[in-house]
């Protein structure tokens, strides 16, 4: 059971992959290797937050605020007191994992909607703070972040790279490594869910009471995927200051919160692939939307509606089991 | 000094009992479906909205005032009926999203129908403030607090009194009983989610003229209806008062004596604060988790 698991796991992994490095060959437009980027680095974002939502079965509904710590403080260590980017966020992460810590011992003994509560008054209370610290973070206006450097070696979508022999633009750059985090963050997250501490998160999923009934420790390792979750929200929140150049506290916001949780739910709970499907579906939505100006909102509220109405377990598990009964019907036929 | 705080008072018991309305309207549909409605804020919307263009078409007051509740009403039933209804074996994630789901259909008809402006609504009685004690009053606080009131005391007779209202209550502890004792479930639901949309939209009309009105107010002062609901603890409809209240003072004083850019911060620091000592707010039921 367990070897099947990690099997499909790893198809999920090697498609991803080859849908990330062919995707080059299908775009050239500036605009869209930066659209490709950000979905990349968010989705990472969305990977981590599945940990908590898909795997523990509780809720965030302010992760955007670790998603803002993390490209705030990069920004602000970066700008203002010479760092590089690498050390800020590493420093960045920590931090967000000791605040996480901190926060998530005390909240994470609520459940259901008083836990969506008290997540939610986390994000706010970081976006608050970001809103109104002008001295530091620039206030809602936002402020400017340095460009992404490792080791002196700086990565910018206006620069020009070669790879392996070949000229490559900076957008593309950007997406490259965009893509090679993002697959870095689904194989961390898939051995993770096949790692013991994996089992004792599902086991709290399955009912919290049984799990702890046979010894697991379900407060510390709910704490755990908290604080795991909070810190990949950080890094991709780092990567992606950098990435835009420029950052305000909506990264931080409610809004913010609320779509990386609609990702997670709209893609399908617990499927690393799906998660990522759903930040792609929702980043994209807005852009095929966009023709329709003033409809924007209602047609984005309406289609929400109705995929959540009609697909409540997501996307990609929805078209699984159709998949897998027209599979079972056809079999039963050659039968 | 005295006078300073006297006007802080009034300022946040007038947008507390706002929150309390909507707390109740939380508590209302939580008691009857489990479902934490985020569209919540959007019938206030929806009240203050329909009100101010239905006045400027040349609707009388009043009659555009009842037109803009039963707008809210059926929007009310069609949201449970349509969006709830059909996703009942869903998550409880999958509920909230689509709940938010139905906030942003919401709020984007509203802004299509009636554009991206600010609205102002005048005061329904006289525009001169009333002087206590050298602390100002608006005369619609005194609207405010009175209809909050009145609205209150109609609830708690619909609850107590009402074969209707025992329905409701009924359903809310015990589903399946309720069903056995032949009350119709499906209809109580609708019920539940109507009477909130009329509590949030005459909320919305009477706290209009202080606080003015657009097509996006909903969402922060649905939020505030579910602190206030999770401090009181969800589905107590005293602890929605209570809760309600509380976090209108508490939020006019940090306004007033700390700082007016971090009033929303301290109203999120109370819930964390309360939660950490009560993680079912100050009234809330005790559950026994059955296994």
């Amino acid at each position: 059971m367990m070897a099947q698991f990690s099997q499909f796991r790893l198809k999920g992994l090697v498609l991803l992959a080859i849908v990330v490095f062919a995707l080059p060959l299908f775009i050239s437009n500036p605009f869209h290797y930066g659209l490709a980027t950000q979905i990349a680095l968010i989705a990472g974002a969305v990977v981590g937050l599945n940990l908590l939502v898909g795997f523990a079965g509780q809720i965030s509904l302010g992760h955007a605020g670790f998603f803002g710590i993390g490209a705030y403080f990069s920004a602000i260590m970066t700008s203002n007191y010479g760092w590089s980017a690498i050390p800020a966020l590493i420093v960045g992460a920590v931090g967000v994992a000791i605040i996480a810590w901190a926060v998530g011992r005390p909240i994470l003994r609520l459940k259901g909607h008083y836990l969506s509560m008290a997540t939610l008054a986390v994000g706010f209370i970081i976006a608050i703070i970001l809103n109104n610290e002008r001295e530091l973070t620039g206030g809602p206006d936002g402020m400017p972040v340095p460009v992404f450097d490792v080791f002196g070696w700086e990565l910018s979508v206006f620069g020009q790279y070669s790879l392996f022999g070949m000229d490559i633009s900076g957008d593309l750059a950007w997406y490259l490594f965009a893509g090679v985090v993002l697959l870095a963050a689904v194989w961390l997250a898939q051995n993770l869910i096949d790692s013991p501490i994996g089992r004792a998160l599902r086991s709290v999923h399955g009912s919290e009471v049984a799990a702890s009934v046979v010894g697991v420790n379900t407060a510390k390792y709910k704490s755990l995927v908290f604080v795991i979750s909070a810190v990949y929200a950080s890094v991709m929140g780092a990567l992606y200051g950098h990435f835009q150049g420029f950052i305000t506290p909506s990264v931080a916001s409610f809004d913010f919160s609320i779509l990386l949780i609609t990702m997670v739910v709209l893609g399908g709970m617990g499927s690393t692939i799906g998660v990522i499907i759903g930040a792609v579906v929702l980043e994209l939505l807005p852009q095929l939307l966009a023709d329709f100006q003033e409809a924007e909102m209602v047609l984005f509220g309406l289609i929400l509606m109705l995929t959540m109405i009609f697909m409540p377990k997501g996307l990609l598990p929805t078209a699984a089991n159709l998949l897998a009964k027209r599979r079972s019907k056809s079999a039963g036929g050659d039968a | 000094m005295f006078s300073e705080f006297l006007q802080y008072l009034f300022t946040g018991i007038t947008i507390g009992a706002t929150y309390a309305l909507i707390a109740l309207g939380f508590t209302l549909i939580y008691n009857a479906s489990h479902v934490i409605n985020f569209a919540q804020g959007e019938f206030l919307m929806i009240g203050g909205m329909a009100t101010v263009s239905l006045t400027a078409m040349g609707v009388p007051m009043l009659l555009a005032i009842v037109l803009a509740v039963v707008l809210a009403g059926v929007l009310g039933i069609a949201l449970q009926r349509l969006a709830i209804a059909p996703a009942k074996n869903a998550d409880v994630v999958t509920l909230i999203i689509i709940t938010i789901g139905a906030s942003i259909f919401i709020r984007g008809l509203a802004q299509l129908v009636w554009g991206k402006e600010y609205n102002v609504m005048p005061n329904f009685s006289s525009d001169e403030p009333i002087q206590i004690f050298g602390a100002v009053l608006n005369s619609q606080s005194l609207w405010v607090l009175g209809v909050g009131a009145v609205l209150v005391a109609v609830l708690v007779y619909f609850f107590t009194r009402t074969l209707t209202g025992k329905a409701i209550l009924a359903t809310s502890m015990n589903k399946d009983a309720a069903r056995l004792v032949g009350i119709k479930t499906q209809v109580v639901l609708m019920l539940a989610f109507m009477v909130s949309a009329l509590l949030g939209s005459i909320a919305g009309i009477v706290v209009a003229p202080i606080t003015f009105t657009s097509y996006d107010i909903g969402i922060i002062l649905g939020l505030k209806g579910f602190v206030a609901a999770a401090i009181g603890g969800l589905g107590s409809g005293m602890g929605a008062v209570v809760g309600g209240l509380a976090l209108g003072v508490v939020e006019a004083m940090a306004a007033g004596y700390l700082s007016s850019d971090y009033k929303d911060a301290v109203a999120f620091s109370m819930i964390l604060v309360v939660l950490f000592f009560m993680p079912r707010g100050l009234f809330g039921a005790k559950v026994v988790e059955r296994v």
